[in-house]
């Protein structure tokens, strides 16, 4: 039912990574992951420079029924963060895959990426 | 042990319109259909219909029905008309509340009762223990019921396309039994948990899903959409209704929750009277606020309150409110507390300064 892009990489926790050409990493919540959240109110970013590793809470996506941890999908430092979805956390709910973006991040490990869920596996999780 | 959840008459249509189901007091209930958001926004536009057959109903009769209900309501039923309904609390002898009620006047000593969900078999049995030697019958309606709130401005307009019945004379409180949709014995009341102008309706078991789908085919054209639960929540904390487990409860009064308008000392007894006569005239140790945060977090039921570093309450319910675009609540705060433009709320760390508001977010 929920859209899964086959050009995307995914976590068992409904994170999106795409791999980007200059070397960094964007990450997303995927399209199950805002059906299941309801209407989203509120997202919590980290500011460019903060470090995580793999696994580490990264921020707090909340919606009418709930609030919900981000878990980074891999280890480095964030470069941007999605400053439109302090105006417009329904983006979410709209564009989760586009506009909702959340973070960008420059890996310590670029080949992390590679061991992340291709689309037919996240799929099989759903 | 968890019993199998019930299923209200009106099941298959909510599947057939792709509701999101949860379970909600023992029942398998919808909580949204098309977005909370949309769903809320539409009763306060247009209009929006709400199954809330899982509320319980109990008919007292006899004799003596309204002098019981005297003695187990705070409220006043033996000056109600019939024709016309109440809401009263229904209190422990330490001022607890058993439950919130609306209490329907059919005739001199014939009364319907509704109840809530999670306490209709705790109320019924309440009821039948405290009857003592008075004359009343005291009958088990639940199953028979099927009920819809149909909520919002043009909830009388939607209401007219589908029973001849003269909508306009209702008066709020008050209510006509009829025809709906073809469905005969409907009770018709101008009442409603949201703030928004509109009517619920009770309906024989049966008829409920012919009735739902009238509404909702003669409705469309008018915006009319069905709404879960997850909007009646927003609707009803921005009107700053109670809903009993969060700002009533076993533990919180109607006096601390600020509803003592319900409870008529002027009757010389009734459970919980002495117990409520002290808070009401020494002032409750705590009592029930609404309040606005300026951010985007929602501070959610159990979240702590303080003063400086103090705490001194807890979040009751928390939701985002669309009326206002931001997030709004009602607490219990200590005594001394309740008016201070201090207060800040906990959200996993982060203390927001929280905004009393003595009235409620709409009218």
């Amino acid at each position: 039912m929920s859209q899964v892009p086959a050009t995307l990489r995914y976590t068992k926790d409904h994170e999106w990574v795409r791999q980007e050409s200059d070397g960094t990493v964007t990450i997303g919540i995927t399209d199950h992951a805002q059906a299941a959240l309801g209407d989203v109110t509120f997202v919590d970013l980290p500011k460019a420079g903060k470090t995580f590793s793999t696994g580490e809470v990264f921020g707090t996506v909340e919606s009418v029924k709930a609030a919900s941890d981000l878990y980074c999908p891999i280890a480095g430092e964030v470069v941007e963060a999605n400053a439109q979805l302090n105006d417009s956390p329904d983006l979410v709910n709209r564009e989760p895959y586009g506009g909702a973006w959340m973070i960008r991040v420059k890996p310590k490990n670029p080949a992390e990426v590679n061991q992340l869920l291709d689309a037919a596996a996240y799929s099989a999780t759903l | 042990m968890s019993e199998p959840l019930q299923r209200t008459p009106l099941y298959d249509l909510h599947v057939e319109l792709g509701a999101r189901l949860v379970p909600f007091a023992g029942w398998e209930m919808p909580v949204q259909y098309s977005g909370i958001i949309e769903e809320h926004l539409a009763v306060r536009r247009a209009a929006g219909l709400f199954d809330v057959s899982h509320m319980g109903e109990v008919r007292v009769r006899g004799r003596d029905a309204a002098a019981f209900l005297d003695r187990v309501m705070t409220n006043e039923m033996s000056t109600l008309k019939p024709g016309a309904a109440r809401y009263t609390l229904m209190c422990q002898p330490d001022g607890g509340c058993v439950d919130d009620l609306i209490v329907y006047r059919f005739s001199e000593n014939e009364f319907f009762i509704c109840l809530n969900a999670s306490n209709a078999a705790k109320d019924i049995q309440w009821l039948r223990d405290h009857v003592g030697t008075a004359k009343v019958e005291i009958i088990d309606e639940c199953k028979l019921w099927a009920q819809l709130a149909l909520q919002g401005p043009l909830a009388e307009k939607i209401l007219s396309l589908v029973t001849t019945l003269p909508l306009a004379s209702i008066k709020r409180f008050g209510f006509l039994v009829g025809e709906i949709a073809g469905a005969s014995g409907c009770v018709v009341s101008r009442t409603g948990y949201t703030g928004s102008a509109g009517f619920e309706i009770y309906l024989p078991a049966a008829s409920g899903i012919q009735v739902e789908r009238a509404l909702l085919t003669s409705g469309k054209a008018h915006g009319l959409i069905p709404v879960g639960l997850g909007a009646r929540d927003s609707l009803r904390l921005e009107a700053n209704y109670p809903l009993y487990g969060h700002e009533i409860s076993e533990r919180i009064s109607p006096i601390q929750a600020g509803l003592g308008w319900t409870v008529k000392f002027n009757k010389e007894q009734f459970i919980g009277r002495e117990a409520l006569r002290r808070q009401a005239e020494g002032g409750p140790t705590s009592s029930v606020v609404l309040f606005s945060l300026n951010d985007r977090r929602i501070a959610r039921q159990g979240a702590t309150v303080y003063a400086g570093e103090t705490p001194v309450g807890e979040v009751l319910s928390g939701t985002f409110s669309p009326t206002m675009n931001k997030p709004i609540g009602t607490a219990l705060v200590a005594a001394g507390y309740v008016n201070s433009e201090q207060l800040t709320v906990d959200i996993r760390g982060t203390r927001l300064p929280l905004t009393i508001s003595v009235t409620p977010f709409v009218k």
